[in-house]
């Protein structure tokens, strides 16, 4: 039997993608199938005067069209989130059409229904809307601001919750006795996530049997069909609703929330009898897929005078866009402020986050959530502090790493990492990258006027989300535990049922090889089953990297109780004792004797009990469902070096090297996969990516016209290192591989980039750090981070 | 309405279509063929590449009328008798697709690269490919895929050759 473990295993769902097989939200056609298009407010803020939807109407072919009041008469609330900071958080309703005033472009007004998609877009625009525009407002600093427009009718102000993490106090006074302080005001601008597929819903209610299908391309079924039912809408009953992610083309976060268009849908479908599809255009995904980041922060950082860290001070500034979003109250703080230690022993951390609204799209879990930001903050800051104080910044980071021998380790920012080796991750990264050869080749380089850089991430995070006691003291509405089921057939095939959606991790594959390997049988026998809540019992999705290590757990906690049942069903049928029966490659044996059954027969009598032990229940099915004990704590080390070309400013990364301790690895070709995929996202904020508002609300890029991404031509092959340290309390000792990769490039490529500039007088570009920036910091003279056309806010307003 | 007829993975099809229909539509929505992928409305993403008369289009910025008379080749006409190409395997075989999305826009454009530069270099593929977004991969292992695919071509070739 071979080792399924820690094996580059070829993924099983592959066939059906490379063949064009794949069957994602939008390929799906039901008979009486209708199409809608939501027509969406223009203004940034705007009252409604009055919708007109006779002309839409009269189009022929058109079924309905319905506003926002229409579902409110008819029992649609407010979609809430998930999550709560603090007693005095600010929730404003946000209800799936606009009811009353519209609070961002892209908000939706109504929609209409009809027999296809070109007739449904066509009436849209004969929709009239008389608007009264407001005064809109963009930027989060601007928003707190006394005269700042209010973005929601009923509250004072556009702060949501002010919040605090850390011991205020002692932070002050170590940082008052600080020998130096490195101080860095920064801007964490808004991204758009992009997956390639745009979100798409299908409501299907089947009037005969009262019975609704959402069909969504969810990271998450299962908490949308709670979050629908329960909240939403709740003459809806759950165990009526069926919802089904099949096939999604990448979430990144982005497809975690409960969004309007999936309570429309449902809705209009029961309203109408008939299947209502509604899919994104692009320019659609721009103005309502949840955006990432827009932090404005200033980060203090205390040092001794041996370059020893003796505080953190940080103040962050977070836009949440027009509305809260299901996560959003949490990214910016439970998943934010706690990370702020990073790999460091910096005894005092103090950290305030205000969370504000604006009129714009709101801002939600963008792959890595919070611990990008939190570690582009703290590596951006030590890198600083290192320059500043003419330190070697391996060095500086060195000196500082939590010690192997100090975890588990208390953060003063009410974490505790598990394990660690930070200076194993360092070293292997240092010797991968050749750090004393590339420095000599650097200081020639500069001789020739070539400006060559080299930037370290030491980055930590908490993945694996999460222990339900300790997110619901921090806020969470839900429990974050996974169930898992192992369905054995009589002739021995297997189903896995997993509450973790797969939408490009490759679980069919990864579970499937856990599966296999623990009951030592083919891979070909089991199959994975996710993303069906009338399949699987329960689940909370996937994001926070928890899948295998919170999904896998449980799956792991089913296979055992399918063991100790078909041991005891084997130990009768060798009529032995069953401590004497050991299940070693998917056979049962007698200690020390040759009296063996094969897992296939114990299945096989399971189901067909004639011969069976006393007081056992025939079948051979289990479920279990698996709260972790705490996150998991992946961490490592990213060198890069890049080129700057001071003529045009274009920075090309020349290496890029990546020592990742995810613990232990399942299918090493997987995980190295995800730390590819999350290196070109976080290179993508570094370099190219940022959503632009002007300063009416107006979105300047809406399009992949003028959104950047890393295409195939910007990026090098990443040369990806392991080293393994098992997370101590799961039992796979896996931690989770989905967020490193982003959560690591961001600082590691801006650092590299300021390397290259620093003996210029460089020490800050303001993200993303493109050609035109580049160029202005190297050519403003002296004070290069003054003139790089710093954006006013984190939203890049132009 | 305007009468088309289109070959599309060699069997020929009929059809009265609006004059706007676009070409990706046309064949997600009346052939059924969804292998084909929308992923933006500005012709930047390649997710809807195909081959028309042999060369990559993108299926969104062409209309069902000027493929009149055409011959298109997608995603499913690629492993028509059963036998997976080259590309498919090397994506398979490289791990160069995670949520499959770009996944056969990329194929489609990378086999347009193979027909007429059997051996490119990393940066040839790299270059070939800049038409296509890839949201998952970081392109690593999509340039593997294609390499191992140009290996592949290239071993087959000579066997017959
Ligand atoms: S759908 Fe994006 S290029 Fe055609
Ligand atoms: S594999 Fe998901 S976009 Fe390429």
């Amino acid at each position: 039997m071979p080792n399924f473990i820690g094996s580059p295993v070829k993924r099983v769902e592959d066939k059906r993608f490379i063949t064009g097989k794949g069957r994602y939200t939008d390929d799906i056609v039901l008979p009486g199938m209708t199409y809608a298009c939501i027509v969406r407010s223009e203004h940034a803020h705007a009252r409604i005067k009055a919708i007109d939807t006779s002309a839409a109407e009269a189009v022929d072919g058109v079924l309905a069209v319905f506003t926002g009041q229409d579902m409110v008469d008819d029992g649609i609330l407010s979609i809430p989130t998930g999550w709560a900071v603090g007693d005095a958080m600010k929730e404003p309703p946000h209800y799936p059409l606009a009811v009353g005033k519209v609070h961002h472009v892209g908000d939706g007004v109504a929609v209409v229904i009809a027999t296809d998609k070109a007739t449904a877009q066509d009436a849209a625009e004969q929709v009239m809307i008389e608007y009264e525009p407001l005064p809109a407002v963009v930027d989060a600093t601007a928003a707190l601001a006394p005269d700042a427009p209010i973005v929601h009718d009923g509250l004072d102000s556009n702060l949501c919750f002010d919040w605090e993490l850390g011991d205020r106090d002692a932070t002050d006074r170590a940082m008052a006795a600080a020998h130096h302080v490195t101080t860095y005001e920064l801007v964490n601008q808004r991204v758009v996530p992009n997956a390639i597929e745009p979100r798409s819903a299908i409501g299907h209610y089947d009037p005969a049997r009262e019975e609704l299908t959402l069909y969504t391309s969810s990271q998450n079924p299962h908490l949308i069909r709670l979050l629908l039912c329960a909240f939403v809408w709740p003459d809806l009953p759950e165990h009526k609703v069926r919802v089904v992610s099949p096939d999604v083309g990448g979430g990144f976060g982005s497809k975690i929330f409960h969004y309007p268009e999936e309570v429309i849908c449902a809705w209009a479908s029961k309203k109408l009898e008939r299947p209502v599809k509604w899919t994104a255009a692009r320019s659609e995904s721009f103005v309502t897929d949840a955006h990432g980041r827009d932090h404005v922060s200033t980060a203090e950082l205390g040092l001794d005078a041996e370059g020893n860290m003796v505080a953190l001070r940080v103040k962050t500034v977070a836009n949440l866009g027009a509305y809260l979003s299901t996560f959003a109250p949490a990214v910016p703080t439970y998943l934010y402020g706690t990370l702020l230690a990073g790999q460091y022993r910096t005894p005092h951390i103090h950290v305030n986050v205000k969370g504000v609204f604006t009129n714009t799209v709101p801002v939600d879990a963008y792959r890595g959530a919070g611990r990008p930001e939190a570690t582009f903050l703290v590596e951006r800051v030590v890198e600083l502090a290192a320059k500043e104080l003419g330190m070697d910044p391996a060095e500086l980071r060195r000196k500082n790493f939590i010690r192997p021998d100090e975890f588990p380790y208390d953060t003063p920012v009410a974490l505790q990492y598990d394990s660690g080796n930070y200076e194993g991750a360092l070293d292997k990264a240092l010797e991968m990258i050749g750090y004393e050869d590339f420095r000599r080749e650097q200081a020639e380089a500069r001789k020739q006027g070539r400006l060559l850089g080299i930037g370290f991430s030491s980055y930590i995070e908490a993945c694996g989300i999460a222990p339900s006691q300790v997110v619901g003291a921090l806020g969470a509405r839900a429990g974050l535990y996974e169930s898992g089921g192992i369905r054995v057939h009589p002739t021995g095939k297997v189903e896995v049922f997993t509450g973790t959606h797969s939408h490009g991790q490759g679980h069919e594959t990864t579970f499937a090889q856990i599966v296999a390997h623990e009951l030592g049988i083919p891979l070909e026998n089991v199959e994975v089953v996710h993303g069906d809540t009338s399949r699987v019992p329960f689940g909370m999705g996937t994001y926070g990297s928890r899948s295998l290590a919170v999904g896998g757990s449980a799956i792991m906690r089913a296979l055992d109780k399918v063991k100790d049942k078909a041991r005891k069903i084997a130990a009768h049928k060798l009529e032995a004792a069953e401590e004497d029966v050991e299940f070693v490659d998917g056979t049962f044996r007698v200690k020390g004797t040759d009296r063996t059954i094969g897992f296939g027969d114990v299945a096989l009598t399971a189901y067909v009990p004639h011969d069976y032990p006393e007081g056992v229940e025939p079948g051979l099915d289990e479920n279990a469902f698996y709260d972790p004990k705490n996150f998991t704590f992946p961490f490592g080390t990213h060198i890069c070096t890049v080129e700057v070309d001071p003529d045009t400013g274009v920075v090309r990364i020349l290496r890029y090297v990546a020592v990742d301790d995810v613990g232990n690895i399942i299918n090493p070709m997987i995980v190295e996969g995800q730390i590819h995929g999350g290196i070109a996202q976080g290179v993508g904020q570094a370099l190219f990516e940022g959503a632009v508002y002007d300063e009416t609300g107006q979105p300047l890029t809406g399009s992949y016209m003028d959104y950047t991404m890393p295409r195939a031509d910007d990026l090098p092959s990443f040369e990806v290192g392991h080293q393994v340290t098992p997370c101590p309390h799961n039992p796979l000792g896996v931690k989770g591989a989905g967020e490193a990769g982003t959560i690591a490039s961001t600082a590691c490529v801006v650092n590299a980039v300021v390397d290259a500039l620093y003996h210029r007088g460089i020490r800050d570009i303001p993200m993303p750090l493109t050609p035109e920036r580049v160029w202005r910091a190297l050519h403003a003279g002296g004070d290069g981070a003054a003139a790089a056309a710093a954006p006013a806010g984190g939203n890049g307003q132009a | 309405m305007a009468h088309i007829s289109i070959t599309v993975n060699g069997k020929r099809h009929e059809a009265d279509v609006e004059p706007r229909t676009l070409l990706v539509d046309f064949l997600r929505e009346h052939l059924g063929l969804t292998g084909t992928h929308v992923g933006c409305d500005t012709s930047q993403c390649g997710a809807c590449t195909v081959h028309l008369d042999g060369r990559s289009v993108k299926a969104c910025t062409v209309f069902a009328v000027q493929a009149d008379g055409r011959s298109v080749t997608t995603i499913e006409g690629m492993s028509a008798d059963g036998a997976l190409h080259p590309l498919q395997e090397g994506f398979r075989e490289e791990h160069g697709l995670q949520c499959g999305f770009c996944t056969p826009g990329m194929i489609m454009a990378a086999a347009d690269l193979l027909q007429h530069n059997p051996d490119p270099s990393e940066a040839e593929i790299r270059h070939a490919l800049e038409g296509n977004y890839c949201r998952c991969t970081g392109y690593h292992n999509i340039v593997r895929a294609v390499q191992y695919a140009a290996r592949k071509m290239r071993e087959q070739a000579t066997v017959e050759a």
